[in-house]
């Protein structure tokens, strides 16, 4: 603050504020609207953690580093189980990452040019329809993206898989233990793929447009080029909101179910770290959803530590990028 | 969307030559044809290997023509215009993939009314499609959603209403949490409603349950879209409703609600499309039925995208043309409640 600011800084009277009955109330219910929403997180938390309780207690620390997953006759051995089960997370929980991280990969390039198509290409008219149409692609269900990718990409995905295999097998990523090219984490990737980029789009989008105009025109009187432009004055501008935008869609992308069941293969055993092309995946949330109808006690018992680890993973990574959109909108408008 | 630049300067460099427009339109047009050549001869095969070699030849040819075209040292430039180009290419096919297969395999069964009406109580996989339908589903869906709309939009404006309305301390952690609560995957909504009102034994399995797990859903997207569309109302209404003597109850329910009515329509209709095609909630929650139930409180109740899911796992061949037509009915359904929404924010703003 400045010293003239100091100076002409006025402090306010207090004036007290007397409510009538009626608005004690009314505040009261606005209160508890407001905090609906924590309550709701915390009775999330509170009651899965309750059901997990009897596998964590059995398993420990092992339930989220062991790799196995087997059901077994679904009594614990100090139960007197002749055939005991074993939960292990994480395959899943590696896959999850991995299916999230291939999305938003291939996701942040194309969200950040149809965002820039947006802002500074299209013409006025065209711009804005084509935000509607992006913003109308996030709120097509997932259960579409689902039949996409398995009638549509998966044949044709399968084929690309195959070349990228064939020509680029020595590279770590493209490698393969055992054919099969269908069911793969990068299937999985390139569908949340589509389904994020009008999520980060849309942040990139809201940021590219808070850029103060005069540093364009400035850049733009001092003959600078729309590449040197955005390059110089754009990019910088709206990196760290770009990286907010992007962890928003890692969060959707970590906590997608029903797309990522349709196209990606579940192998319990073994953590597939990186070959990203053969059809061994994981995904917390789609594990749920398929064992989930067969399960016996115990295993939904599991089943529910899969769900609390990954609301706990969710809600960081979504605070997380929460507050790295809100700073940078705070600061730089 | 705000432009920029909208009072723009005349910006005589933008006059380009007749020649340089043709060389432009040479480019442009005549790179996807050198494209599609390649892929025909070459072992580059499928809308994958003409997307790629389309996109080099591109960017080659536009880097020539803005190095000696135009001579300008601009290839940079050119590659970037290049690069939008191409993103908006490809995310527009990629989409327009999605969606054809829905509509083309959807308007088949238009024909079928009975798919709309009748439910899929006698439905086996070799029933043609002439009989049974998926009415269930949509009557399961609309009253599932409806439950779930009642619950939360309530909820979800009130808690708009503290951000912008009380201003109290506790300001930045509601909007933490509604923030925070957006992100909670929809199978952990599905979840939790199992373990405390299904397992503990208070609810069966029901379209009650589903409308809850969906409300969860819901309340973030219409707390959001509410907070928004109040900070629009200017703070000079409540101020001279204030002045003229109104409580704050009074000022809230008769100045900036009816002033916000379209826009909180709006952040209700946005709710509404964000969880019409949940599908793993209700697979945990509602389950799926066959036959048509008008109860929510009691029985199983089927909705269009658990509709979807379970006809798709059964996999015969009318199985899966039922599934499509559901798609179909649920994408329709959500296009034009997003439509509907548009429409009204839009004849807001103009007010």
């Amino acid at each position: 603050m400045s010293v003239t600011e100091e100076i002409v800084k006025v402090i306010p009277r207090n004036i007290s504020v007397i409510r009538q009955g009626s608005d004690k109330v009314f505040r009261g219910i606005l209160i508890a609207g407001g905090l609906a929403a924590f309550v709701l997180l915390s009775g999330i938390f509170g009651y899965l953690a309750i059901s997990a309780a009897p596998v964590l207690k059995a398993f420990g620390l092992e339930f989220f580093t062991g790799s196995s997953w087997y059901a077994g006759d679904g009594l614990l051995p100090s139960e007197g189980s002749m055939d005991p089960p074993t939960f292990g997370l994480a395959p899943m929980l590696w896959g999850s990452l991995l299916i999230a991280i291939i999305a938003v990969v291939i996701a942040i390039p194309m969200a950040i040019g149809i965002a820039l198509a947006a802002t500074y290409f299209l013409p006025k008219k065209i711009a804005f329809a084509f935000t509607i149409f992006v913003d109308l692609v996030a709120a097509i269900p997932s259960i579409v993206f689902g039949l996409w990718g398995f009638f549509v990409l998966m044949p044709h995905g399968a084929l690309w898989a195959k070349w990228l295999n064939t020509h680029l097998g020595f590279i770590p990523f493209f490698k393969v233990e055992f054919e099969g090219f269908e069911q793969s984490p990068f299937m999985a990737g390139i569908v949340l793929a589509i389904m994020i980029t009008p999520i980060i789009a849309a942040v990139s989008r809201e940021i590219f447009s808070s850029v103060p105009p005069e540093l364009i025109t400035g850049a733009q009187a001092l003959g600078a080029s729309r590449w040197t432009m955005i390059r110089n004055v754009v990019l910088p501008f709206s990196k760290s909101g770009i990286t907010g935008g992007a962890m928003l869609g890692l969060g959707r992308a970590l906590g997608e179910t029903i797309a990522v069941f349709f196209v990606l293969q579940l192998f319990f055993d073994d953590i597939n770290w990186v070959r990203i092309l053969e059809s061994t995946g994981g995904s917390v949330a789609s594990l749920i959803v398929s064992r989930f109808g067969e399960a016996q006690p115990l295993e939904i018992s599991a089943l529910f530590g899969a769900g609390l680890a990954l609301f706990l993973i969710t809600l960081a990574t979504n605070a997380l990028a929460t507050t790295i959109v809100s700073t940078t909108n705070r600061t730089k408008k | 969307m705000s432009r920029l630049l909208s009072d723009t300067p005349t910006q005589p460099w933008k006059i380009v030559d007749p020649e340089y427009r043709i060389q432009q339109l040479v480019t442009h047009l005549g790179t996807p044809l050198l494209a599609l050549l390649f892929t025909v001869v070459s072992p580059m095969s499928g809308f994958s290997g003409f997307t790629v070699t389309w996109f080099i030849f591109h960017t080659i040819s536009a880097g020539l023509l803005a190095k000696y075209g135009k001579k300008k040292k601009s290839f940079a430039n050119a590659f970037l215009e290049v690069f939008v180009g191409a993103t908006i290419f490809v995310f527009v096919s990629f989409v327009a993939t999605v969606l054809w297969p829905v509509i083309s395999n959807g308007m088949a069964g238009v024909t079928h009314l009975n798919l709309i009406f009748q439910d899929a109580a006698k439905v086996g996989a070799d029933t043609s499609l002439n009989k049974g339908g998926l009415g269930h589903a949509i009557v399961g869906t609309i009253i599932m959603v409806g439950i779930a709309t009642l619950i939360s939009v309530p909820i979800g404006i009130l808690a708009a209403l503290y951000v912008t309305e009380v201003r109290g301390k506790l300001t930045p952690f509601v909007r933490f949490f509604v923030q925070a609560m957006s992100g909670v995957p929809s199978i952990v909504a599905g979840l939790f409603i199992y373990s405390a009102l299904i397992v503990s034994g208070i609810l069966q399995y029901s379209g009650f349950a589903g409308a809850l797990a969906l409300s969860i859903l819901m309340l973030p997207t219409v707390a959001r879209t509410a907070e928004e569309i109040l900070r629009l109302i200017p703070d000079d209404l409540r101020t001279a409703a204030l002045a003229l003597g109104g409580t704050q109850w009074r000022t809230v329910r008769m100045v900036v609600l009816p002033a916000a009515k379209s826009g909180l329509i709006t952040s209700a209709i946005l709710g509404i499309a964000r969880v019409a095609g949940e599908t793993a909630p209700l697979l945990l929650t509602a389950f799926g039925n066959n036959v048509l139930n008008l109860n929510p409180f009691s029985d199983s109740m089927s909705a269009l995208p658990s509709y979807v899911f379970t006809q798709f796992l059964l996999g015969g061949d009318n199985d899966v043309k039922r599934a499509w037509f559901a798609t179909f009915v649920l994408l329709v359904a959500i296009s034009i409640l997003f439509t509907a929404a548009r429409i009204v924010a839009d004849r807001m703003k103009r007010n």
